[in-house]
């Protein structure tokens, strides 16, 4: 359906006070060379039934597949409350007389990462992890004499691949990996300590992609002595609620994903970049940034902040040319977090641990071995061949995520992710088909 | 608009006061309620060297940014860290308070070549 | 003609933070259990309790419903923020999405139908804009300029060139410039010619061997068509340069002339600002890509491809491409909604948009350039830019202006943009904007006009009926306050 407004009669009243006969004269300012008069290829137009009825999707019985994408549970009032025209149909806050609602929201959003991650302050929220981690490097090589990042292998594939594109606009930026040690897939530290420098920015992801949790101590010895600039990159924001905040590590940047806090798959996105830091790097800071602050008459408002960093202002001399937020997605985990609680929250952490630890010992039971001995939070690694593997995912069963392609030195890989969305009963079923 | 007559200025609106050898430097009066309410200011090393037109800072209001430049070559050898927690100080005493760097002049002769009170005050009317 | 109306006055809503109303206990939330914790004892942070608030469900459900309520969306009236079009959001298209919030990205049989209508999408998008390839992963608009900016990178690269600079209108958008250097180019400003287009003649002297590409927005900021832009593509071509072009006001040209046509190699548009998907408060948008064939090799990874069976799949072996610029595929869902909003209106209906979108704009124009400075006399399509000039000889601003059209219970247009403009006001209606909303408008800035000669006072402690009154930027700079404590 058209959704202009108009009635025949509104449409003459709008030509006559403009002065013109038809319609197409307002086009008139366009080259006729350059006007299109065909009928575009297109379908439609389509009713609201058959517009459901074409997208019906649906997903597979059973999963096991993470990598930084994670089902969990969302309660009904994170939905119910996003999908609020306020919320869901506003602009960036730029009039933030009109806008305290998202303002205020996304404050409590910073405060909550800020918390979670142990760090002063973070942003408003970028696109996804992968941009956050890219963005990191770009702040670390705006620091004096930083010329190499220093990535773990065992980062996930798409971030250092994203991290790639972004580098190779930098001139004289290079991109080392930190190997991982083939038994228990944690990061070389040996190969960490001979490679760090102060000319470098050190990233490392933990839990990794192999859901391994980093020694982030020892990491920490290392790089925060060693590396002009370092950082961690968290891809699976729940594990927050699990294990040390990474903060306590001392590090310069916490990035990563937190579509796990509110947000579901989406079949990929949108996704929620998580981008936190020490308060003395918040002027280097890329993205958005709310502050508290009063208004005129007294009263506690808040207002977007920091904005000389910004694109509008800065121009080409900008942190970074993002110019939004995920600010839905932001919301939603505003929402879910409030809705959660620490306990809730703790528990859903816990649970998934607890999903993995059963999985692992129902393969146990079947002679199966999780490929690296290092502690997990919720996913691991075990080897399965395609074959098996399709049957499987015919069968409505998504046991994991074939990794072998990223990893060539890991044939027939799978990392299989288990959380509270997944039951006692679907572990012993996917045990069984091993 | 106050345009002290015992200083030299800028076309970019810096000022600079002679001190046996060196420079004192800070925006002026016009620069500072251009830019409306300082929120932050961002100033070179000590030490650092510079030449005349180079980037001694910045300055910025919750709006825009600008470069403070100076006025001839040296090096910083004082910087204001006042203005760090107390960037309002550029709108209340630009040209004592809120002094930026006290550069050791290379050539005492450039100071010179700069605008005196008067000049500046016809280079405003001209720009205005 | 209506009067300007007074709207109700906001409850004056004084909302807590969170953290201030939380107490141990409060939350009584039951979480999915399926499993023994017994045997996690090996996490470092088991035993310690997570940094957030505890709040009962109801203070949850207040706390977002009262703070929703202190803000404004397009639903509940105009919203005309120039260049920003924000047009009404169709609910179906959040209806025809919502299936795929369980599908997980790695659940390839599940991904085969939503990676199909990605596809569709990508050719209705380039039928729409007379381009060859698309691609869909760019998250939003300023991401999607970065990535056509590392597409032309990469062209030169695979050509053996070296070129550092592109040219850009001072009619550009903010992030064009940041854009560009991110993509490793330097910027150089060009200026438009005295009715508000650049001339092929002004861009003929900034072009020499150096030029990457021109950086444009058709129509551009003041709502001006480009008509040289043909002529400004043969002289770029000629030099070896790429025109780009940012697709941010599309929704002047929907259907009615393509940018391929044009002579445009490499642009982008905004799902959320011409195919009506919602802006969230800030995101999630969508900033797809689209290239002429010359380019299509170098956009970013994966490619939907669809094997002899007919599913349709991801290809990452493209040695060309610039690689990827997302970890996943962007915004799935946002992609869904505009698709939804094209099948919704059809072939017909979408050349209606700028139509109606064009008219709606001339409209308000013809009725307020009377009584506010129209800078540009030239013919405009979806927007306009207005200016302070008249009020500013009673000290009223533009910031006056758009402040006090918030107690008229509109969103204030865009201000100070383009820069071009002293004082601007950018109006842009959007097509869904209903006639008798228009006249409201009109009404509301005729009393401000009015007002500013005999009480502009009034207009400088605009806004009076918003939840808060104006807020002071400053403080909020020079004290830093970022995080609850």
């Amino acid at each position: 359906m058209s959704y202009v407004p108009h009635s025949e009669e509104d449409l003459s009243k709008i030509l006559s006070t403009i002065g013109i006969d038809a319609p197409e004269e307002v086009f008139s300012s366009i080259p006729d060379a350059l006007r299109f008069r065909s009928l575009l290829p297109i379908e439609g137009p389509l009713d609201e039934e058959s517009l459901r009825r074409e997208f019906a999707f649906t997903s597979s019985k059973t999963v096991f597949a993470g990598g930084g994408i994670y089902r969990h549970h969302i309660p009904a009032l994170v939905d119910a409350l996003a999908s609020r025209q306020e919320f869901y149909t506003a602009y960036t806050p730029y009039q933030p007389e009109i806008s305290q609602g998202t303002l205020h929201s996304i404050f409590e959003y910073q405060s909550m990462m800020a918390g979670l991650t142990g760090m002063d302050v973070s942003n408003a929220s970028m696109y996804d992890g992968a941009t956050s981690l890219a963005e990191a490097a770009l702040m670390a090589l705006r620091g004096k004499g930083i010329r190499r990042i220093l990535v773990t292998k065992a980062t996930q594939p798409s971030y250092r691949r994203v991290l790639g594109t972004y580098l190779t606009h930098v001139e004289e930026a290079a991109i080392e990996e930190i190997p991982f040690d083939l038994v228990t897939g944690r990061v070389d530290l040996e190969a960490l300590q001979g490679m760090a420098g102060p000319d470098c920015a050190v990233f490392v992801q933990s839990p990794n992609y192999f859901g391994v949790i980093e020694p982030l101590e020892e990491i920490s010895a290392i790089a925060a002595s060693q590396a002009g600039f370092w950082g961690i990159v968290v891809t699976e924001a729940l594990s927050l609620a699990a294990l040390t905040p990474p903060g306590k590590f001392n590090p310069d940047v916490v990035v990563g994903e937190a579509q796990s806090f509110g947000n579901p798959p989406n079949a990929g996105g949108p996704l929620l970049g998580i981008f936190c830091t020490r308060k003395e790097h918040v002027r280097r800071m890329p993205g958005r940034i709310v502050g508290l602050t009063r208004d005129t008459s007294g009263r506690q408002a808040f207002c977007l902040t920091l904005a000389t960093r910004e694109q509008h202002i800065r121009r080409e001399k900008a942190t970074s040319n993002i110019c939004s937020n995920q600010g839905l997605c932001a919301l939603k985990s505003a929402l879910y977090l409030s809705a959660m609680g620490p306990r809730g929250l703790k528990t859903a952490a816990l649970q998934s641990a607890a999903g993995a630890r059963c999985l692992m010992g129902l393969l146990k039971e079947r002679g199966i071995a999780p490929r690296f001995s290092g502690p997990v939070f919720h996913e691991f690694v075990i080897s399965m061949d395609e074959d098996k593997r399709k049957r499987l995912e015919n069968d409505g069963i998504v046991p994991g995520i074939p990794i072998s392609k990223a990893y060539p030195e890991l044939p027939g890989m799978l990392l299989v992710t288990v959380t509270e969305m997944n039951t006692r009963e679907e572990c012993a079923c996917l045990a069984e088909r091993m | 608009m106050n345009i002290p007559d015992e200083l030299y200025y800028t076309e970019n609106h810096e000022w600079g006061k002679v001190e046996d050898g060196l420079m004192r430097v800070g925006i002026t009066d016009y620069a500072q309620s251009e830019l409306g309410d300082i929120v932050f200011v961002d100033l070179a090393r000590k030490g650092t060297s510079v030449s005349k037109g180079d980037s001694l800072g910045t300055v910025e209001s919750v709006k825009a940014v600008s470069e403070v430049y100076s006025p001839v070559d040296g090096e910083i050898v004082e910087v204001n860290e006042a203005l760090e927690n107390s960037p309002e100080l550029v709108n209340h005493d630009c040209y004592e308070g809120a002094w930026m760097v006290v550069l050791k002049m290379d050539d005492p002769s450039q100071a010179s070549k700069l605008m005196d009170s008067q000049s500046y005050e016809d280079y405003l009317k001209a720009e205005a | 003609m209506p009067g300007r109306e007074d709207v109700a006055r906001f409850p004056e809503i004084r909302e807590p933070l969170l953290n201030t109303v939380s107490a141990f206990g409060k939350n009584k939330r039951i979480v999915p259990e399926p499993f023994d914790v017994s045997g996690v004892t090996d996490l470092s942070g088991a035993e310690e309790m997570p940094a957030i608030p505890d709040v009962s469900e109801v203070e949850t459900v207040r706390h977002f419903t009262r703070l929703s309520r202190l803000n404004y969306g397009i639903d509940h009236g105009m919203y005309p923020l120039g260049s920003c079009t924000m047009k009404y959001n169709p609910k179906i298209a959040e209806a025809a999405a919502a299936s795929l919030q369980s599908i997980h990205p790695a659940d390839r049989n599940a991904m085969s139908p939503v990676l199909k209508y990605l596809n569709l999408l990508q050719k209705y998008l380039g039928d729409i804009c007379g381009m060859d390839a698309v691609s869909l992963w760019p998250a939003a608009g300023a991401h999607g300029e970065l990535t056509g900016m590392m597409v032309i990178s990469r062209a030169l690269q695979v050509r053996g060139e070296t070129r550092g600079k592109v040219l850009i209108p001072d009619t550009a958008h903010g992030t064009n410039p940041a854009s560009c250097v991110i993509g490793g180019f330097g910027t150089v400003n060009v200026p438009s010619g005295e009715e508000g287009f650049l001339t092929a003649s002004i861009l003929k002297e900034h072009l020499d061997g150096d030029v990457a590409a021109l950086m444009i927005t058709n129509p551009n900021t003041l709502g001006i068509f480009e008509r040289e832009i043909r002529e400004i593509a043969d002289l770029l071509h000629e030099n070896g340069s790429y025109l780009y072009m940012d697709g941010a006001n599309l929704n002047a040209i929907l259907g009615v002339a393509r940018p391929g046509d044009m002579g445009v190699d490499c642009m982008h548009v905004n799902l959320h600002k011409t195919f009506g998907t919602p802006h969230g408060g800030g995101g999630p948008g969508s900033g797809p890509v689209l290239v002429k064939k010359e380019l299509a090799p170098y956009l970013p990874l994966p490619v939907i491809d669809e094997d002899e069976s007919g599913l349709f799949t991801l290809e990452y072996d493209r040695p060309l491409s610039i690689g990827m610029v997302h970890s996943c595929l962007g915004n799935v869902s946002v992609c869904i909604k505009a698709l939804a909003y094209i099948l919704s209106l059809g072939p017909h209906a979408l050349p209606e948009v700028a139509k109606a979108a064009c008219l709606n704009a001339n409209y308000l124009k013809k009725k307020l350039s009377g009584l506010f400075e129209l800078p540009y006399d030239t013919p405009t399509l979806h927007e306009f830019v207005l200016s302070d000039k008249k009020q500013k000889d009673d000290g009223v601003t533009a910031l006056d202006i758009a402040k006090s059209l918030v107690d008229s219970g509109f969103h204030p247009p865009t201000v100070y943009f383009p820069l071009v403009v002293h004082g601007a006001l950018m109006i842009e209606p959007t097509e869904t904007e209903p006639l008798q909303e228009l006249d409201r408008f009109v009404s509301a800035m005729e009393e401000i006009a009015g007002q500013s000669t005999y009480d502009p006072g009034n207009l400088h402690n605009a806004p009076h009926t918003s939840p808060v009154a104006r807020v002071d930027e400053t403080a909020a700079a020079r004290n830093l306050i970022l995080s609850w404590p």
